[in-house]
């Protein structure tokens, strides 16, 4: 008896969580409009969770990239097909690598810190002070900082990507010998701009929006304590690393699942 | 207010930096790179090139000396026009020279091979290679060997 | 508008419980137009969250609570930021925005409500921060600041929109004897001098009963005694002298609600007796 209690207590909280979940998520749509009056807002939080995560990104890409060329190409030179490795980078990077891992160090890096960064202003009572002073922090704090996480990510994993193909570049065609040309023809061979860069494009929106929002959402409902505010980082990187992954598999799913 | 000058600024760059990203990304798959003012061009005339790409490498003796430009479709003459572009201090193929489309390996890229003949004369920019070998299919080459087999055993 | 009210906040038979916990149980309040209140009782009464009632933050379960006229908890969230406009707060920590420095939060509220110029702005921004003694202070970050002029910053900042009300959440607490004089005195100066009406929620007895008017004593969810402070000094009710003597036991017990300390030892061995 106990134990189903117990099922049903965690069952019910988790309902009234999704649920607070989407009413801040509305309450920061209808943020949204407001920002076109307050742009210097959504500059500042786009430098702190864009600018500032662009050191993790380009040097990540970059290695995924070195890794990708010699992977790519210690298998592809048992069949022969070495000059195919530019198109084995490009489209591994373009359609998964690049959203997916830039959303997953977006969490760590610019989701954590959001999440820190509300907690902390609702324990120390500054977002109860901005409510007070008749200032909305849905609209205040969190609209801009949402805009500015989904406007980043894509931005943060298109320069992923774009990194991660030259050091595919350096590897494959600078160390081990692949061909220049064909390093390039192959890869504009296989890829399309439609269909796998933009895509891609697509995913990255997609992992914005929900990195941007659970972090939000993490800080926001966090419990305003010292304690409170480090589980909720710690959940923010968890929730949006399986949130990004599982959507992943969704959105691969519908486009390139034919 | 110096504080958050530097801020734009550095916005702006990130925002440049995702933009060029993208044209990047863009440019490797549309092929519209700019053009390679480098060299001159070639053309040769092909009955079937199946499997060579825009952007294949055009070699002598294998070494690259330049690259497939452009693939064209002549209806009059059913045959494939394919425009190389060779760089500029490559510019003494003699006139017979020959082209062929090979395979690098069994399974890899499909590039073109120049074979220079002895004429004196030069090949010309713009100028046209008569010489060409087409590219080989594999299923037509195990279908004549299958073919030759059958024969040979009655 | 005719003649504006005496009472500018008046609250009638307040109920609110957190959970299974009733924090107020049939609360009746009154504040005059232009005093310094004082509600004080012993901490957990649920001060703070009376604040929160008014400003708005928490709904009542049953009661109302009106302030300048108007019912708090039936006003349209636009109204509500309208009338929070003419409420300042003051919190316990102080709720400096820790990302700007002095300047810019006192100018915060005059940022978001009132379309001033910049050299306006400045005007009223020093103006406030002289009021309490920070002007020179304005480029400092909220963590440079000791407890007691964060406390006078947040100050400066909750009048910056020329409020009719504001409201002290423990303004005295973990401040040395100097800077506790300074927000006694400040507290009391900025009443007279900008025609405010204060409420202060503490427990510190002294200071508190040193510049209010009328105090509200409440515990276990009631008001148990009111007056101005001279009045509870002489009354006889068992809650004011032990409250503001400060005794251990009385009213307000020693120990927290529980069984009888026989039954709670006995209960133990037989839940290890039968459980095992």
């Amino acid at each position: 008896m106990e134990w189903l209690a117990g099922l049903g207590h965690s069952a019910l909280s988790f309902f009234q969580r999704l649920g607070r979940g989407h009413l801040l998520f509305f309450a920061i749509l209808q943020g949204l409009p407001g920002m076109v009056l307050r742009p210097g807002l959504v500059v500042q939080q786009v430098y702190a969770v864009g600018v500032l995560s662009l050191i993790i990104i380009v040097v990540s890409g970059l290695f995924v990239g070195m890794v990708l060329g010699l992977q790519g190409y210690n298998t592809l030179v048992d069949f022969g097909a070495e000059q195919s490795l530019g198109s084995v980078v490009a489209l591994t990077l373009v359609r998964e690598l690049g959203p997916v891992v830039t959303a997953l160090l977006f969490a760590g890096r610019a989701g954590s810190a959001l999440t820190a960064e509300i907690g902390l202003m609702k324990a120390t009572e500054q977002l109860s002070g901005m409510e007070m002073m008749a200032v909305d922090p849905v609209r205040r704090v969190l609209a801009p900082r949402f805009l500015a996480g989904f406007l980043s990510l894509p931005v943060l994993a298109a320069i992923f990507s774009a990194v991660g193909v030259w050091g595919g570049y350096f590897v494959g065609v600078g160390l081990l010998g692949v061909d220049d040309g064909a390093y390039w023809s192959q890869m504009q061979a296989a890829t399309d701009f439609r269909d796998d860069v933009w895509n891609g494009v697509i995913k990255s929106l997609v992992f914005g929006v929900v990195a941007t929002w659970i972090a939000l959402f993490e800080g926001y409902d966090a419990i305003p304590t010292s304690e409170g505010v480090s589980r909720a980082t710690t959940r923010t990187v968890v929730h949006t690393s399986l949130a990004v992954l599982g959507l992943d598999f969704v959105l691969t799913a519908l486009m390139f699942g034919e | 207010m110096m504080k958050s000058r530097t801020v734009e600024i550095w916005v702006g760059l990130f925002v440049a930096a995702g933009l060029a990203a993208l044209f990047v990304l863009a440019m490797q798959v549309s092929n519209l790179t700019l053009v390679d003012d480098e060299g001159y061009p070639l053309t040769a005339r092909f009955d079937n090139i199946a499997g060579l790409k825009v952007r294949a490498p055009v070699t002598v003796g294998g070494v690259r000396i330049g690259r497939v430009t452009a693939i064209d479709y002549d209806p009059r003459t059913f045959q494939a026009v394919v425009t190389l572009r060779i760089q500029a201090r490559f510019n003494q193929l003699p006139e017979d020279t020959g082209a062929s489309i090979l395979t690098s390996g069994l399974l890899g890229e499909k590039y073109v091979g120049l074979e220079p003949g002895g004429a004196e004369e030069v090949l010309a920019p713009g100028g046209s290679i008569a010489i060409t070998q087409s590219s080989l299919i594999l299923e037509q080459l195990i279908g004549k060997f299958l073919f030759s087999k059958a024969s040979e055993e009655k | 508008m005719s003649r504006p009210e005496e009472h500018l906040v008046r609250i009638r038979d307040l109920h609110f419980s957190r959970g299974h916990r009733k924090i107020f149980d049939g609360v009746d309040l009154d504040i005059r137009r232009g005093s310094v209140t004082a509600i004080m009782g012993p901490s957990g009464t649920g001060k703070t969250t009376l604040l929160k009632l008014i400003g708005g933050q928490l709904r009542p379960d049953a009661g109302t609570i009106e302030v300048a006229g108007e019912q708090v908890q039936r006003l349209s969230r636009s109204r509500l930021y309208e009338l929070r406009k003419r409420m300042g707060m003051l919190f316990q920590s102080g709720a400096l925005f820790t990302d700007l420095n002095l300047y810019d939060n006192v100018a915060f509220p005059l940022r978001e409500h009132t379309r001033l110029p910049e050299a306006m702005v400045r005007d009223l921004v020093l103006m406030k921060l002289e009021a309490v003694g920070l002007r020179g202070a304005r480029d400092l970050m909220p963590s440079e600041l000791s407890g007691g002029m964060a406390r006078r910053a947040a100050l400066a900042r909750a009048i910056a929109l020329d409020p009719t009300m504001i409201m002290y959440d423990e303004p005295f607490t973990g401040q040395d004897p100097i800077s506790m004089g300074v927000l006694v005195k400040l507290i009391r100066l900025l009443n007279d001098a900008l025609g405010l009406t204060s409420i202060i929620v503490s427990h510190d007895v002294k200071e508190t009963a040193a510049i209010s008017d009328y105090i509200y004593l409440i515990a276990q969810g009631r008001i148990v005694a009111h007056g101005t402070p001279a009045d509870l000094e002489r009354s006889d009710s068992a809650w004011a002298q032990q409250f503001l003597n400060a005794e251990p036991d009385g009213p307000v017990p020693f120990h927290y609600p529980a069984a009888p300390f026989g039954e709670d030892l006995l209960a133990g061995r037989e839940s290890r007796q039968g459980g095992r």
